[in-house]
């Protein structure tokens, strides 16, 4: 497994075709489906949160249940701001991404002491009194009835947030552009490649001397202010923000959409994300209790037969 | 002045209760967790499962109390089996995200099913006529099923302790727990401990589920809601061993009781905090040992 | 975007045109967009609404003027305010249905309301959504369901005209429990009550015995308490009871959230005695709940039981169905609205009800209800009756 992924690497570091294919597409899905863009806005803010998941779980081996709590704070970073007078979106994007890259790191020297086991409730306490102390400002977080009296400016004051979400759309699509392009950046640098001698083999890694817990600490933050970014594009695109951005549910979620796709190759939210939400989409009314158990089987199916996920599966054909 | 000791009397037998409960649930998990070192969050189905077949076997069959409890318990362990050599067993030693996953996923498929085949309304436990009413201590009143519950959680954490202490399977057990790679060097069967170590612990988790249904009601979104308080309790007390999820269950029962009554407004936050707390303490948990 | 609303005006008036010179030929196709959370943690409360929509429909599709259908759209919020939203605004702009309905949770209506004023499309909430600002977010927005404060206040002064005069309330903390125990303590105190202690639980706990031990404690005539509908609520009676809150001299007041009328079958005799507030109980004896009730078991045996959710789902349809009658299916969102405003019915199986044209709320008859046994099963037994209540919140905090 160690080979395949070093391979992987190798052969990725440099920017092929393929890789832009996803961009084309989005692009042109702005033409093509032009009925479909909230829906394609909200898929582009969630690979986003599937990417920046990905980078902790995937990349460093940190498994995490507590994501949505970067999420949210994000979300309620630019939707608190939005609704108290400064609608202007792309600083309330950055201010999102600072309060969540923050929460990331004071958290991440907290919880990222210990592994395993310990890690996982650690990442789960965080997250669920994160959203307690959400629940109890309600009077800046208007609590369980979600954050009300948002008003999001036109970007640099003329693209309008429009009701067939077009502005939503090519706003998150560019946003997520530049955060993958980031996120790609990092992953194939020597400090990403070092994240993957330290999820592979701790101890080597002490043994050379990489400098491990910054590393962890590091990655951590970035997977956070990634996080924040994509929960801002929602509260932002959408107008509203509540308590379930904060939910155990949401980072479970997360985490499906992402082994679906396949972990630990970046592009595998491009692949789970859609395929989930789009099948959700279509489904879930039609008998929901099959849903979860058509969601649940397809999750054993893939962990025992398809690690990897999809992304694996294609690369196993592709040999 | 009585009515405070009163009061702190009913509080540190509610929460006792709420703590046997809990400790049934774990125990299975702290142990399996410490042996193969598998994250199974899917343990909480079981409990889920041993609730719905204790109303079943009672309801529906009109077998009595103490006769369903049991059988209960087999019936959950005999079921486990397969589901650990298909599933569980390819990923021992594995990625852990792959075993958060499978486990998810298996809770996905059995809330569903939960759903499909008894309706998504909470199953009631109608404790046997003998255990309904009140004990009276002399002094004061005791709610006759919470008593014993205690009692059942005392009784089952000594058979335990003895267990492990004094049998040759337990001595298996702790072995493997201590080094796997040893205790396969000195020829200890590790895959056929395993199954049985999973089945005991899994028929524990049916039996503390059918028990305990009166405090934690069954429904399909058993597995899922009460997850966090399952790891916790098994987090805290350490993986591999009996007394730590024990020693948890306790803290976190009559604590969180205690100071949901103090301090009710900050209830929530003070079992997270005191979790985390003793986690950065003591990372392995507090009697942890794999 | 201006150029599209008039394009489409401008069609949309001739098409109007032609087929009220044709009404025999043409076909309407009423589009209703139906967003209800059928996955996700309320998923149960959504079952029970869809199967009372499906009924309506099966039973009434006959009743819509001839030439006229009904395409009834149903999407999943999935519980998530964010996807509610964009389900209105896709149902909007790309299926162009001409009014939506359902919607369980209050932070999803709250999402949706400000779409409604923006596409000018009408809202009529007909499952839940209890959050008493609702129908104030904009001005498209009617509501058939029931509001937090019509189940509390009336109960608290009913409570007091009885002669309780200490009271304790318990809730979870969060706005729903918050509303809740507000609502109690005016309508409580207003009657001459006094309340003597306050205790609020986290909104996700398992057990609640050290709170029925503080309720115990201060010994109150009654304690008021509020939990979301499902297993809290049980475990909530069971810790009541176990504590011996009742047997200390505690009358137990809750509203009919605690007591759904598809879980009294599992619940054992300890809530026996419990008095709630609500708006239906499936014991109400009228003939229309009598004929709701045979029409339901006729379709679905013992497999459910209706509850509150089922009959504001069954009245939205209804209402629904009056305005498509009465507009022959073409109707503006300003028309919807006007006609939601006078809109009653005074044969819902949960009574007499209407729309307020002030308020664009929900006025109903609160039913008083004791828990007892009835022909051997738990009932919601009704006891006494506050007629056409009107949202008390809205009547205390006027619009300025």
């Amino acid at each position: 497994m160690t080979s395949r992924l070093v391979d992987g690497f190798a052969r990725r570091h440099r920017y092929s075709v393929l890789e832009a294919l996803p961009w084309l597409a989005a692009f042109a899905g702005y033409f093509v489906f032009p009925s479909y863009l909230a829906l394609g806005a909200q898929i582009l803010a969630t690979i986003l949160f599937a990417l920046s998941a990905d980078l902790v779980l995937g990349y460093a081996g940190i498994v995490t249940l507590g994501h949505a709590a970067f999420f949210g704070t994000g979300a309620y970073t630019a939707g608190i701001l939005a609704a108290n007078g400064w609608g202007e979106p792309i600083t309330g994007l950055l201010a999102a991404a600072a309060a969540a890259g923050l929460l990331g790191l004071v958290s991440g020297l907290v919880v990222l002491r210990t592994t395993g086991l310990s890690l996982l409730m650690q990442t789960l306490v965080v997250a669920t009194m994160v959203a307690e102390a959400a629940n109890k400002a309600s009077f800046i977080t208007g609590g369980d009835d979600g954050l009300q009296g948002m008003e999001v400016w036109p970007i640099f004051g003329w693209l309008r947030f429009d009701l067939f979400g077009r502005t939503a759309y090519l706003y998150c699509l560019i946003v997520v552009l530049l955060c993958w392009w980031m996120a790609r950046r990092i992953v194939h640098s020597p400090f990403g490649r070092s994240l993957t001698g330290i999820r592979e083999n701790v101890r080597r890694m002490h043994a050379i001397g990489a400098p491990v817990s910054r590393r962890r600490l590091m990655i951590y933050t970035i997977s956070a202010v990634l996080a924040g970014i994509s929960g801002a594009l929602i509260a932002q695109t959408t107008q509203f923000v509540s308590l379930s951005f904060l939910s155990l549910e949401r980072s479970g979620t997360v985490l499906i959409m992402l082994i679906i796709g396949g972990v630990g190759r970046l592009y595998g939210a491009f692949i789970g994300v859609p395929l989930y939400m789009i099948a959700q989409d279509r489904f879930s009314t039609v008998q929901p209790v099959y849903w979860y158990f058509w969601i649940g089987l397809l999750m054993v199916v893939i962990v025992v037969f398809a690690r990897g996920g999809l992304l694996g599966l294609f690369d196993r054909f592709r040999r | 002045m009585s009515e405070t000791l009163s009061a702190i009397i009913s509080i540190g037998f509610h929460g006792l209760a709420f703590a046997m409960v809990l400790y049934l649930i774990s125990v299975g998990l702290s142990v399996t967790m410490g042996m193969m070192g598998f994250v199974n969050l899917a343990h909480g189905v079981f409990a889920m499962a041993g609730g719905y077949l204790l109303t079943g076997f009672m309801r529906h069959f009109g077998v009595p109390f103490l006769p369903a409890l049991f059988a209960t318990a087999v019936a959950a362990a005999l079921a486990s089996i397969p589901i650990e050599r298909l599933l569980y067993r390819r990923l021992y030693g594995g990625d852990e995200l792959d075993q958060v996953l499978l486990t998810m996923g298996l809770i996905f498929i059995a809330t569903a099913g939960a759903t499909y085949i008894w309706g998504p309304v909470q199953q009631p436990l109608q404790p046997p006529a003998w255990l309904s009413g009140e004990i009276n201590v002399g002094f004061r009143h005791f709610p006759a099923y919470r008593s014993f519950l205690i009692l059942c959680g005392a009784a089952l954490v000594t058979a335990l302790w003895l267990g492990l202490e004094r049998t040759a399977f337990g001595a298996r057990v702790r072995a493997a727990v201590d080094n796997l790679r040893m205790a396969q060097s000195v020829g200890i069967n590790t895959s056929r401990l395993f199954m049985t170590t999973f089945a005991l612990g899994s028929g524990l988790a049916a039996f503390g589920g059918g028990l305990g249904a009166d405090l934690l009601a069954i429904s399909p979104s058993y597995a899922l809601q009460y997850l966090a308080y399952f790891l916790i309790v098994v987090a805290v007390g350490g993986l591999g061993s009996i007394r730590g999820p024990f020693v948890a269950a306790l803290l976190l029962g009559i604590a969180d009781t205690g100071f949901k009554y103090l301090l009710p407004e900050f209830g929530a936050f003070f079992i997270y905090a005191l979790t985390m707390a003793i986690l950065l303490w003591r990372p392995r948990g507090l009697f942890g040992r794999a | 975007m201006g150029y599209w609303r008039a394009a489409a005006a401008f069609f949309g008036l001739h098409a109007a045109l032609i087929l009220m010179a044709f009404p025999a030929i043409a076909q309407t196709v009423v589009k209703i967009g139906l967003i209800n959370s059928y996955t996700g943690f309320v998923a149960e409360a959504a079952d029970q609404a869809q199967k009372a929509i499906d009924l309506y429909l099966k039973e009434h599709e006959r009743d819509l003027p001839p030439g006229v259908k009904l395409e009834l759209i149903r999407r999943d919020d999935t519980s998530n305010p964010e996807v509610g939203k964009r389900l209105a605004q896709e149902l909007i702009t790309r299926e162009h249905v001409q009014l939506l309905t359902g919607i369980v949770l209050s932070p999803v209506a709250a999402a949706v309301a400000p779409l409604t004023a923006e596409a000018k499309v009408p809202l009529l909430i007909s499952i839940a959504a209890a959050g008493v600002a609702i129908p104030r977010m904009s001005p498209y927005v009617a509501r058939v369901t029931v509001t937090l404060w019509q189940l509390g206040y009336p109960i608290g002064k009913w409570a007091a005209e009885q002669g309780w005069k200490t009271g304790y309330t318990a809730v979870s903390d969060f706005i729903p429990g918050h509303d809740s125990e507000a609502a109690f303590t005016k309508g409580f105190t207003y009657g001459g009550g006094q309340i003597i202690g306050t205790v609020r639980f986290p909104p996700n706990n398992p057990d609640f015995a050290p709170f029925a031990q503080r309720i115990r404690d201060a010994r109150p005539d009654l304690a008021f308490l509020w939990v979301p509908s499902g297993p809290q609520g049980t475990a909530m009676i069971k810790a009541v009871h176990d504590l011996g809150v009742r047997q200390a001299g505690t009358q137990i007041i809750s509203t009919q959230d605690l007591l759904p009328d598809e879980e009294l079958p599992n619940m054992g005799d300890a809530p026996l005695g419990i008095i709630t507030s609500g708006t239906y109980s499936v014991a109400g004896e009228r003939p229309a709940n009598t004929a709701f009730l045979t029409a339901w078991k006729r379709e679905y045996a013992d497999k459910a039981i209706p509850n509150f959710l089922s009959v504001d789902a069954w009245d939205g349809m209804a209402a629904i169905f009056d305005l498509i009658k009465g507009t022959k299916g073409n109707f503006t969102a300003d028309e919807a609205m006007g006609f939601f405003k006078d809109w009653k019915n005074p044969d819902s199986p949960r009574g007499p009800i209407m729309i307020d044209p002030e308020t664009r709320d929900i006025v109903q008859n609160v039913y008083i209800r004791r828990l007892a046994r009835q022909s051997g099963r738990l009932a919601n037994i009704e006891i006494a009756t506050i007629p056409m209540v009107k949202d008390p919140w809205k009547e205390l905090n006027p619009v300025k």
